[in-house]
């Protein structure tokens, strides 16, 4: 059921990055004053961008989850938010490497949108601990999706305050996509971020597949493992 | 008197009434919070604070002890099926939500009347900013009370409870903290009260406490589901 489309979607996903990734390296020009490290840029503001719309994503599913009942839009919940979070885990490494090859330290405090970023990984990170410890699988859910609408609504505020915490004398000093970048660099930057798009969409289909068919196989031992004439008036075992 | 106005203060008079008669929560968060403030007076090595440092102190020990109310807060409805009798009542769920997060703001308070004039004592040099102080907590006191209701409803059904609740409470109350340090640091700076950027924090506090009164007063009653 979930699984058409995964190979064609699969395919475009590679051949995406494979464009994009050349044009990062052979089209783009040299940033002046860091150097190859910027390149980084590519991989770590489109991750990053992916992996927030992910978790904006994980709330709105959960809100229909919760005005229709229907499971399906609590499993795509679920798995928005588990690659998002993966995906922020990337975020936050590259982040760091390219603030250890900028400015010689793996953390910094300093800027508003990593600092703000930390905080809403940590907070989707408690997503799971929460999840697995409610027993009762209906609540679970309900409760999952109470947790992704709080956590939704959550981001944008969060930014706003952390970025309201920040001196007002420290001067910005990485170079935003939005800050005068020459069209090459935009391109490639553009590229990429279609390509991360299209892995997340990819990573998430193919997440959703393994669980429907796992969820069917488990089905199907159950119902075979049932005892004939037992409790159902069944005989043949059941297939969702 | 409407249903859901009576309802409110029938379900607030009985908790503030049960916590009187067993004073379970009040004077454990009351010690917990002196407690923390000998341990940072220790762990800081100092006998005297001032600017961010008081302000990081005085936060952090009010939101810690504040995470030992929040989890004790819907124990009682779980054990002794005030849950079920809510479902069962012909009101409105999210009347439970007002009315925890209303019993919250007061244990909090209640709280702080105990826990500020005694950071004052150990730690300040005058009590100057304390006035305008009252402003803060109040706010942050709303806000901490609406995400620690929402936090705590679900995570009373849960196995972890103890755990769960500072677990996913924590990053959520970031913007809170940032905001209530941001506004408490220059009241109680080295020399005398300032008020630099105090009306923008404040106005952040109440947009957090709006934003997430807001959302657990609409997700409220998909909680109580059974």
């Amino acid at each position: 059921m979930y699984g058409k489309g995964l190979k064609p979607l699969s395919i475009a996903t590679v051949a995406m990055l494979a464009v994009a990734l050349s044009l990062v390296f052979f089209y783009a020009p040299l940033d002046g004053d860091q150097g190859f490290i910027q390149k980084i840029f590519y991989v770590h503001v489109p991750l990053a961008i992916v992996a927030l719309i992910g978790f904006i994503l994980g709330g709105v599913f959960a809100i229909a989850h919760l005005r229709t009942n229907n499971r399906k839009w609590d499993a795509y919940s679920y798995v928005s938010i588990h690659i998002s979070v993966i995906f922020g885990v990337a975020v936050l490494i590259t982040g760091a490497i390219w603030a250890k090859a900028s400015w010689g330290h793996w953390w910094v405090w300093d800027e508003p949108t990593l600092v703000s970023f930390l905080i809403v990984f940590l907070l989707y990170a408690t997503y799971y601990p929460f999840r697995y410890a409610i027993e009762d699988r209906d609540r679970q859910a309900r409760y999952a999706s109470v947790f992704a609408v709080t956590a939704g609504a959550f981001v944008p505020l969060n930014f706003m305050a952390v970025r309201m915490a920040q001196s007002l004398v420290h001067p910005r000093t990485f170079a935003t996509a939005e800050g005068g970048m020459p069209g090459e660099m935009m391109l490639a930057f553009l590229c990429m971020l279609v390509a991360i798009g299209l892995l997340w969409t990819t990573l998430v289909k193919f997440e959703l597949t393994a669980k429907s068919a796992s969820g069917q196989v488990k089905r199907l031992r159950r119902a075979l493992d049932a005892p004939v004439g037992g409790g159902s008036s069944r005989i043949a075992p059941e297939v969702s | 008197m409407t249903p859901s106005r009576a309802a409110f203060a029938a379900i607030l008079a009985k908790d503030l009434r049960s916590e009187l008669r067993t004073l379970q929560s009040l004077p454990a968060m009351a010690l917990f919070s002196v407690t923390t403030l000998v341990i940072f007076r220790f762990g800081l090595d100092r006998t005297s604070l001032s600017g961010s440092l008081a302000a990081g102190v005085l936060w952090a020990t009010l939101l810690f002890a504040a995470v030992l109310g929040i989890n004790r807060l819907f124990v009682a409805e779980r054990e002794e099926g005030g849950f079920d009798a809510i479902r069962l009542a012909p009101i409105d769920r999210s009347v439970l939500f007002g009315a925890k997060v209303a019993a919250l703001v007061i244990y909090l308070a209640a709280l702080e009347l105990v826990a500020v004039p005694i950071f004052a004592v150990f730690f300040l040099d005058g009590a100057g900013g304390l006035g305008p102080l009252v402003a803060v907590l109040l706010l942050a006191d709303l806000g901490l009370a609406a995400t620690g209701t929402l936090i705590s409803s679900m995570a009373v059904n849960s196995r972890a409870r103890d755990l769960l609740v500072p677990l996913v409470l924590l990053p959520l109350v970031v913007p809170l903290m940032i905001a209530a340090t941001g506004a408490t640091e220059p009241l109680l700076a080295l020399g005398g009260p300032s008020y630099h950027r105090f009306g923008t924090w404040l106005m952040v506090l109440g947009l957090y406490d709006l934003i997430f009164g807001l959302v657990g007063y609409a997700v409220f009653d998909f909680l109580l589901e059974d």
